[in-house]
C-alpha cells in the first residue's frame, strides 16, 4: 500500500482546545486517483486537508508523502512536496494585482530574493490566454482582483494551483458561489487533473459533484471516518441513502 | 482551464503598453497626492510670495524635513503591513543616547552610530516580538513602548540635554549633516538613498511583497505559505533602526541632544504617511506618496507662519490632514466594492 500512495495519514487526530476536530483518521490518496471527501458542517472536512496543506499540525498522527514521513510539515515544506489547494476562502490578496496573486508566497525570483517581475507579468499573460480562458483586454496582469466575478476569482485560484505542477491539488468546496455553467467547467477540470495523471482531493457539500467526479468517496462524521466507498461499486441512491444514515446515527449499520 | 493546456504553443508575449486611462486609474492616490502637492504650493507661493519664491526655504526644507521623513519611509512599510507604530519618536531618542555614550566612551563616532543603530533594532525587536507572540495589537503596544523608552531617556540622561559640539568637524559629522557646496543638506541625499531603498525593497523584493499581502489579507498570506510573524518582525525592527538613525542625524545637526527628541516627529511623520495615500486598514500605500506626503507637512508649518498665522495653528492642522486623509481612503476603499 505504502509505495502505491501519494499521500497516506494514519491515525491522524486533531484537537482544538477542548474540542476533537479529528480523531484518529486514516485516509489514503493514491496515484492518479480522485478521492471526494463527504460530511455534515462540522464533519471535520476543512481540518483534514489543512492538515494536509500544513496549515494546521495534527496533535497525533503521521503524515507520509511517497510512503516518507514527514515531521512538522508546514505550508511551504507541503507545496513543495506538490501540495497546491484551492481554498474555500479562495486565498486571494483582493487589493493586490493578478500576478501578484498567481505567485502569492512563491514568488519567482532571483538570488537575494529579488523579485523577477517581468517574467511573473508574462507567465500570468500567458496563462491568461492558455488556461483561465480571459481574452478580453480589460483584463491584464496588472489589473486588480478585487474587481473580479466570483468565477474569475475561482479561475484565478485554480490556475494557480495548477502553475506549479502540483501532484496532489486539494479542492475545498470549490464549487461554492459559482454559476451552472462554472461549476460543469469546474468539474471538467477535476476530470482533466485525473487525466494529466495526478491525483486530487476533492470536498463539496453536492453528493451529486462528488459522485461524478471522484474514484472514490471517503465520508466524514463528527471527526472520525465513518466509512468509504469505491464510486463504481455504489449508485448513487445508495450513496446518498448512507450519507443520510451517517447523519442520523454516525455509522452504516 | 485544463492541465494540459500548458502543452499549447505559447502566447504571443504580453506586451506592457502605456494605456492613459487605465495608468490614471491604477495610479489615483499617487496621482491624487501629486495633485494635492501642487495645488498647496501654489497656494503658498499666492499666499506668501516672498517666502515661497526664494530658494532659501526650500534648503531649509531639505535640511529639516528628512528627520521625520527617513522614519516615514519604514512606518509606511509597517502600515501597509496593518500595523501601527507610536514608539518611533522615543526610539529616535533612546538610541542616540546610545549613540552619544558609546561615542563618548570610545571617541570613536563609527562606534556610536553602530550603537546607536543596534539600540533602534532591539528596539523595534521588542515590539515585534510582542506584537507577534503575546498577540497584543501594536497600536497598543507601541503606545507602552513609546512610554517605556522615553521613561528611560529621562532616568539615563537625569533628564538634562547634552552637546555634541565634539562630533563637529569628524568625517562621519560631515558625511551625516554637512552640505554638498556649502548648499546641499547631505541628510537630504540619505532621505533619498533611504527611500529609493525602501521603493525596491517593497517594490521588487519578495519580503516587500510579502508586506503587501499580510496587509491585504492575513489569512490568505498563512494559507500560502508566507511567514507572516517573521515579515511582521523584521517590519517594526527597520521602523527602530530608520528612528535611531533619524534621531542621530538631528541631534547632530543641532549638536545638541534634547530628551525631548521625537516628541515634534510623531505626528508629522503619521501626517505623512497617511497624507501620502497609505491605506490605515493595510494591504496598499506607496513610498512616492510617504515622500510627497513629508514634503507637503514639512512646508505647512513654515507657510502657516508665512502667511502670518501662529505657530498654534500646526496641531490643529496636522490633526486635521490625519482625519481626512484616512477618511478619504476609506471612502474610496467602500465605493470600490
Amino acid at each position: 500500500m505504502d509505495a502505491e500512495c501519494r499521500l497516506e495519514l494514519r491515525k491522524i487526530s486533531k484537537r482544538f482546545g477542548e474540542v476533537h476536530a479529528l480523531q484518529n483518521v486514516d485516509f489514503q490518496l493514491g496515484r492518479n486517483e480522485v478521492v471526494g471527501l463527504l460530511g455534515d458542517n462540522g464533519a471535520g472536512k476543512s481540518t483534514l486537508i489543512k492538515i494536509v496543506t500544513g496549515y494546521h499540525q495534527p496533535t497525533e498522527g503521521e503524515i507520509l508523502f511517497e510512503g516518507k514521513k514527514i515531521e512538522n510539515l508546514t505550508v511551504p515544506l507541503a507545496r513543495e512536496l506538490g501540495v497546491e489547494t484551492v481554498y474555500q476562502e479562495r486565498a486571494l490578496a483582493e487589493l493586490q494585482t493578478l500576478w501578484r496573486n498567481i505567485f502569492l508566497g512563491r514568488e519567482l525570483s532571483g538570488r537575494l530574493g529579488f523579485l523577477r517581475v517581468h517574467d511573473m507579468k508574462q507567465e500570468t499573460h500567458r496563462l491568461m490566454v492558455e488556461s483561465m480562458g480571459f481574452s478580453s483586454a480589460a483584463v491584464i496582469p496588472e489589473s486588480i482582483i478585487r474587481t473580479f466575478s466570483g468565477g474569475e476569482k475561482q479561475g484565478v485560484a485554480i490556475v494557480r494551483a495548477l502553475y506549479f505542477d502540483a501532484d496532489i491539488i486539494v479542492l475545498d468546496e470549490p464549487t461554492m458561489g459559482l454559476s451552472l455553467k462554472e461549476t460543469r467547467r469546474l468539474l471538467d477540470f477535476v476530470r482533466s487533473i485525473k487525466a494529466a495523471g495526478k491525483s486530487a482531493i476533492f470536498i463539496d457539500h453536492n453528493v451529486f459533484h462528488v459522485y461524478d467526479v471522484a474514484d472514490r468517496v471517503v465520508v466524514l462524521d463528527r471527526g472520525r471516518a465513518a466509512g468509504e466507498f469505491r464510486v463504481k461499486d455504489i449508485t448513487l441512491d445508495d450513496l446518498m441513502d448512507k450519507m443520510y444514515q451517517i447523519a442520523e446515527t454516525g455509522s452504516f449499520d | 482551464m485544463s492541465v494540459e493546456a500548458r502543452d499549447v504553443a505559447p502566447a504571443a508575449t504580453y506586451k506592457e503598453t502605456f494605456h492613459l486611462g487605465r495608468y490614471i486609474r491604477s495610479n489615483t492616490t499617487q496621482l491624487g497626492i501629486l495633485g494635492v502637492f501642487f495645488a498647496m504650493w501654489t497656494f503658498f507661493i499666492l499666499a506668501a510670495p516672498q517666502t515661497f519664491l526664494s530658494p532659501q526655504i526650500y534648503l531649509a526644507f531639505m535640511g529639516t524635513i528628512p528627520f521625520f521623513a527617513i522614519v516615514a519611509m519604514p512606518l509606511t512599510l509597517a502600515v501597509i503591513a496593518g500595523e501601527m507604530d507610536l514608539s518611533f519618536s522615543s526610539i529616535m531618542a533612546i538610541g542616540t543616547v546610545a549613540f552619544i555614550a558609546a561615542f563618548q566612551a570610545t571617541g570613536n563616532m563609527w562606534l556610536g552610530l553602530a550603537a546607536g543603530l543596534t539600540a533602534g533594532f532591539l528596539a523595534g525587536l521588542l515590539n515585534g516580538l510582542i506584537v507577534v507572540y503575546i498577540g497584543i495589537p501594536s497600536l497598543v503596544v507601541t503606545i507602552g513602548t513609546q512610554y517605556l523608552w522615553r521613561g528611560a531617556v529621562l532616568l539615563l540622561v537625569g533628564g538634562k540635554g547634552s552637546t555634541l559640539v565634539d562630533a563637529r568637524g569628524t568625517f562621519l559629522y560631515t558625511a551625516l549633516v554637512g552640505k554638498i557646496g556649502e548648499y546641499l543638506p547631505l541628510q537630504m541625499v540619505w532621505l533619498v538613498i533611504i527611500a529609493i531603498a525602501t521603493w525596491v525593497f517593497l517594490n521588487r523584493h519578495r519580503i516587500g511583497a510579502h508586506i503587501y499581502l499580510i496587509g491585504d489579507n492575513e489569512k490568505t498570506s498563512r494559507l500560502m505559505g508566507i511567514n507572516v510573524d517573521r515579515t511582521r518582525i523584521l517590519v517594526f525592527c527597520l521602523v527602530g533602526v530608520a528612528s535611531a538613525f533619524a534621531g542621530i542625524l538631528a541631534s547632530l545637526h543641532v549638536s545638541f541632544f534634547w530628551p525631548s527628541l521625537g516628541e515634534g516627529y510623531l505626528l508629522k511623520t503619521l501626517a505623512a504617511v497617511f497624507l501620502g495615500g497609505t491605506s490605515v486598514f493595510g494591504g496598499t500605500g506607496t513610498i512616492l506618496g510617504t515622500f510627497i506626503g513629508a514634503f507637503i507637512i514639512g512646508a505647512i508649518e513654515a507657510a502657516i507662519v508665512a502667511i502670518g498665522l501662529t505657530g498654534f495653528w500646526t496641531q490643529f492642522i496636522y490633526g486635521l490632514i490625519i482625519i481626512v486623509s484616512v477618511s478619504m481612503h476609506a471612502i474610496l476603499r467602500k465605493r470600490m466594492g
